[in-house]
């Protein structure tokens, strides 16, 4: 019997029970739009979050003091005023690290501002006038500049939500609020950044991280310094030329002793990748369930068929079909449901996960890419032929093994 | 004229637990090439059995059986599943018919397990059918046919390899007489005009009479093998 006549003859038996057919297929449907769901919504989290990690320029590296924290409970690691001001000469030296095209300092801390009655629980960012350029802040008003970095100038600026809560009347650029006791002008404001952000300055007040040092928080060591290479390419040697000049300047040999860490932006980003990969893998593997217990539907419901058509497998035996026909015939049925069941899944499966992205771009106000997944779509395909294979390949067998003489005397 | 059926001693014994049953205790007979034999006995006779091991549906527990010349009491399931196929036809007496499918497609459905060309199927199907009288019911279904037809339809699909024996059991069993004489004309006419090689069983012995020679069977074993002195033709069938 040729391959094109088993087909044939499949089809004309699921089309014959088409209602049975379409309710056995529903199991293998749903797991493949799961996982399909699943897969999609994985991925276009996984380059929304990428996007605005990239959105900081591949060419960013983050010096971050202390350990890497050696696991959860490891907080010693965490605080650490490792990252001082003489670092900061070591890596403007062009001698140490030739592709650094510029440096910025940080330091966070927390406090609250007020104007006139109104007070609100803010987050401090101490910076350089480079924090404009390297997070593409483009606040009403102006940036703080050079000069008042360098002179530790009493000047801010909002973030949207601190802008709010501040000024019931809106506005705010030229006023001046007070911190700790101590009064700044408001240079800027910056625009809302949403909720859907990664970076979220809503809540900040940014300032020169010298007044910050100086007027705010009481120290003198940096919370991360931000630096940005001259080119992309530019990255992996500059992060090690950092490494030996941070190790030289804090008298560390073995680097298994660092007590900074340099993280580059590309880091993150696998970082980042791994933990949704791995979320979307958790996720899928749970949806497979859902095609395993319609593995076993499709298990049931072809055995079934194969004792309803016992008449026929004898009948077609009679007529000279071998063992090898009638098993390749039962077989096809079983995986053309599947197959069918994978396919319709697919189409669902991404259809709604179209209608989600729209949902989730509009509702959260973030750019979330529909992708269409292409490898969920090969492994849903290949995964629901393989479930047709396997629990279709008992039933056939069955079907296969029957002798022509009891399968024609069964009524 | 050669022997295209040889059988000595074909016993078949059902083995249950302790119990067996003996189904069939040892026949012996040839069948030639073109002659039309009736198998007949009551139920439980063992007529069944034999038809089933001689149409190579199942296998003796003893003795040997040679079809064509050859030994195939040591055939493989694909070589019998081929010998089936080409040089044997059924028909049966529930029809057997598959409903979800035309005449035509019935009639084809040996060629999909034969080594005939494609190209030659659907003219070898429609000549078939024609030659049982049903060319206008080309395209109808099961359901839409007489038992008389769908008969019909069943002895097409017997012929439709052109094979050497056509085994047919209790062929009239589920019909009206009438149906059942026609049905019987065809199978006769298919002996005498074609020379094919006509077993039938039957417990009818107006239906036996049909044939040249009856082989009668009771409790497994054969107890008269003899020559009809006066058979039944379609004119005797229409003149009742």
């Amino acid at each position: 019997m040729t391959w094109k006549h088993i087909v044939k003859t499949s089809l004309t038996g699921l089309f014959t029970n088409r209602s049975r057919s379409i309710l056995t297929i529903l199991g293998i449907v749903i797991g493949i739009t799961a996982i399909m769901l699943v897969v999609s919504l994985g991925a276009g989290a996984q380059s929304l979050i990428l996007g605005q990690v990239q959105g900081l320029g591949t060419n960013t590296i983050a010096i971050i003091p202390g350990r890497e924290p050696k696991g959860p409970s490891d907080v010693t690691a965490l605080y650490s005023d490792s990252l001082k001001e003489k670092d900061l000469v070591a890596l403007r030296n062009k001698a140490n690290v030739p592709g650094i095209k510029s440096i910025m300092p940080t330091v966070f801390g927390a406090g609250s501002a007020s104007f006139e009655s109104n007070t609100y629980q803010i987050s401090i960012f101490g910076a350089t006038e480079l924090m404009a350029e390297i997070f593409d802040l483009h606040p009403a008003g102006d940036f703080f500049n050079q000069d008042e970095v360098l002179s530790r100038s009493d000047v801010v600026v909002l973030g949207s939500k601190v802008a709010e809560k501040l000024f019931d009347f809106g506005g705010g650029v030229g006023e001046k609020i007070k911190i700790k006791g101590r009064n700044f002008k408001v240079v800027g404001v910056l625009p809302a950044t949403g909720g859907g952000s990664l970076f979220n300055f809503d809540d900040m007040v940014l300032m020169p991280y010298t007044t910050a040092q100086d007027y705010i928080l009481g120290y003198k060591y940096f919370s991360r310094i931000i630096i940005q290479t001259v080119n992309d390419a530019a990255v992996p040697s500059a992060a090690q030329d950092i490494e030996t000049t941070l190790r030289e300047s804090h008298n560390i040999t073995d680097p298994a002793k660092d007590d900074f860490a340099v993280q580059t932006q590309q880091d993150l980003a696998n970082r980042l990748s791994t933990i949704t990969d791995t979320l979307t893998y958790f996720l899928v593997a749970v949806a497979s369930i859902a095609l395993f217990v319609g593995g076993v539907g499709i298990m049931n419901i072809m055995l079934v068929a194969v004792t309803e058509r016992t008449r026929e497998i004898g009948l077609r035996k009679a007529l000279g079909a071998t063992n090898r026909d009638i098993l390749s015939q039962f077989l096809l049925e079983a995986v053309l449901l599947t197959v069918i069941g994978g396919i319709v899944g697919i189409i669902l499966g991404s259809g709604m996960a179209f209608a989600i992205s729209i949902g989730l771009s509009r509702g959260l106000d973030v750019n979330w890419q529909f992708i269409f997944p292409w490898n969920g779509a090969i492994l849903g395909f290949t995964v629901s032929a393989l479930i047709g294979l396997i629990f279709g390949g008992y039933p056939a067998r069955q079907a296969s093994l029957k002798s022509p003489i009891e399968a024609l005397r069964y009524e | 004229m050669t022997d295209i059926i040889e059988v000595k001693n074909l016993k078949k014994v059902y083995q249950e637990g302790e119990t067996s049953t003996i189904a069939l205790g040892g026949v012996t007979f040839n069948v030639r090439k073109g002659e039309f034999l009736a198998i007949m006995g009551p139920s439980g006779s063992g007529k069944s059995t034999l038809l089933h091991l001689l149409g190579l549906l199942d296998e003796p527990s003893s003795g040997s059986y040679h079809f064509n010349g050859k030994n195939v009491t040591s055939y493989s399931q694909n070589e019998l599943a081929d010998l089936r196929n080409r040089e044997i036809g059924f028909v049966f007496q529930s029809f057997n018919l598959l409903s979800r499918t035309s005449v035509l497609e019935n009639v084809k459905l040996p060629l999909y397990y034969s080594k005939v060309p494609e190209s030659e199927w659907e003219e070898r199907a429609k000549k078939a059918v024609e030659s049982v009288g049903l060319g206008n019911r080309m395209y109808h279904y099961q359901a839409e046919l007489s038992g008389g037809e769908r008969q019909r339809v069943a002895i097409a699909r017997a012929l439709v390899t052109d094979p050497e024996v056509i085994f047919a059991d209790e062929p009239t069993g589920n019909l009206d007489s009438k149906s059942g004489k026609n049905v019987m004309s065809i199978i006769q006419h298919l002996n005498e005009e074609h020379g094919k090689t006509i077993i039938l069983i039957t417990h009818e012995t107006a239906t036996a009479e049909h044939a040249e020679r009856i082989i009668h069977l009771m409790d497994g074993v054969m107890d008269s093998d003899r020559k009809v002195a006066k058979r039944l033709t379609p004119e005797d069938d229409y003149v009742k």
